[in-house]
């Protein structure tokens, strides 16, 4: 009998993982003892941090797109339909372009972020982003006839995908302004949901003399209840209002309906033991990356690293083997600081991020990473 | 223990700091004036965390049972 795995999702977590299992398990594959499918609702993978340099002209979207099926083993078996069910209790899953149920064994969810802008009254046609490729692209419009007035980048919301970009932004938009001889007649300010500039206290101690030596202004306690475009406003739910010229936020996320729907967390995000990865309201059910709950940033790192410890913990149950593999909260990430020089930082569950002096060298290494990404999506880096 | 009876619960117990203040700002952004939330947390930074988003934010923290492995912060949409 064939162990069937399925993974939904093919973002990097999904992808990852998928290639982990095809060189783990490839002895079992070639046997038919397992087969690994990959369903995605797109032919494409979409690598989301390249959209934080398309406002300012560095990067366009097509950069952060490739074909899975160039990326994922030939021994998976990559499907391009959107999952609509989860049945948890018959281990199957329904299709949308499919009249045929799958049946899993083991399943994976790699579902991801999504954005939820329609929950701020206004701020669909009030604000921009660069969260997603349609708002990267108009925000770099936006950008390029702006010489003057105030903008105000929001952060609504928590979690959401990628902590550091909200003040990789404004540190980038003051260089990039600075360099094009607009920063005296442009103000920035940036807001955030709780009483410091990061969720993360270590970074917001880092960031915020930062921010104060770049004259970025910074409203904590400030999350956004309402965005008012005639007037060009921003209302707090603590009854705090900005006056805006240009607007850019980071919307609130949700994860996927079908989460909430199979009764596996809510908003989206599976409620899972941090460590093992395992859902807690089903058996044979792993998430990884931003659909997974678990505390750590909903980055990039996160989901390559799960999805090595979830590849070893799936081996090890197919073999009969008790899983040993576990997550410790590993988190690496790159924090640009202007458009030629960043910081980095690496912590765990156990050790909090000390943010490593801005370089121009390490600059260049995030760029650098972001083009050897899609060797990481293949399971080569 | 406070015999308050809250509309609605959030359970952030095992979340990390800032994780269970979202929750609740995430709940009460969908409350209705006069709506009383219960969060529960286990992050010891909620002690400080919630009082001043209460205080920030115009809403009344009724109460904040202090338990042994969790705590529970009672708090009224303004």
């Amino acid at each position: 009998m064939t162990e069937h795995i399925v993974i939904v999702g093919g973002g990097t977590g999904g992808s990852v993982l998928a290639n982990d299992l095809a060189d783990r398990l490839d002895t079992e594959l070639d046997a038919g003892e397992v087969a690994v499918t990959l369903i995605n609702d797109g032919p494409e993978q979409v690598y989301k941090p390249v959209w934080l340099y398309v406002p300012f002209g560095k990067r366009d979207p097509d950069d952060g797109r490739r074909p899975l099926a160039d990326l994922v083993d030939d021994a998976v078996d990559v499907r391009t339909d959107r999952v609509t069910d989860i049945d948890t209790d018959g281990q199957r899953l329904q299709l949308r372009d499919s009249m045929d149920d799958i049946s899993y064994d083991h399943l994976v969810l790699a579902t991801g972020s999504t954005l939820a802008s329609e929950e701020i009254p206004g701020l669909a046609e009030g604000g921009h982003d660069y969260y997603s490729e349609d708002g990267a692209t108009a925000l770099r419009e936006e950008l390029l006839d702006f010489s003057e007035g105030h903008l105000v980048l929001s952060v609504i919301g928590s979690p959401h995908m990628c902590p550091a970009a909200p003040l990789e932004f404004v540190f980038m938009a003051d260089d990039w302004f600075r360099e094009r001889g607009l920063r005296e007649d442009i103000e920035i300010t940036y807001t955030y949901p709780v009483q410091r500039v990061h969720g993360n206290a270590h970074i917001a101690e880092w960031a915020a003399p930062l921010m104060d030596e770049r004259q970025i202004t910074t409203e904590t306690f400030f999350n956004a209840d309402s965005v008012d475009p005639d007037a060009q406003t921003v209302t707090s739910m603590e009854g705090a209002e900005l006056d805006y010229d240009l607007l850019v936020t980071v919307p609130p996320h949700r994860g996927v309906d079908l989460i909430a729907d199979a009764g596996l967390g809510d908003d989206g995000w599976v409620d899972v033991d941090r460590h093992t990865l395992e859902a807690e309201a089903a058996t044979d059910v792993y998430a990884l990356g931003d659909a997974a709950a678990t505390g750590v940033p909903k980055a990039g790192s996160v989901a390559h690293y799960q999805a090595g410890v979830v590849g070893q913990r799936l081996a090890s149950e197919v073999r009969g083997q008790i899983p040993t593999a576990t997550y410790d909260g590993k988190t690496i990430c790159f924090i640009e600081t202007g458009m030629d020089a960043a910081s980095f930082v690496e912590f765990d569950y156990e050790n909090p991020p000390s943010p490593a002096p801005p370089s121009e060298k390490l600059h260049w290494a995030k760029l650098a990473y972001n083009e050897s990404y899609w060797l990481t999506a293949r399971g080569l880096v | 223990m406070t015999d308050i009876d809250p509309d609605r619960t959030v359970d952030a117990r095992g979340a990390t700091c800032p994780g269970p203040l979202m929750d609740l700002i995430g709940e009460m952004r969908r409350a209705d004036a006069g709506t009383v939330v219960e969060l529960l947390s286990d992050a010891p930074q909620s002690l400080t965390d919630v009082p001043e988003w209460a205080d920030e934010a115009g809403n009344d923290l009724l109460a904040v049972d202090e338990g042994d492995d969790h705590n529970a912060f009672y708090v009224e949409k303004s």
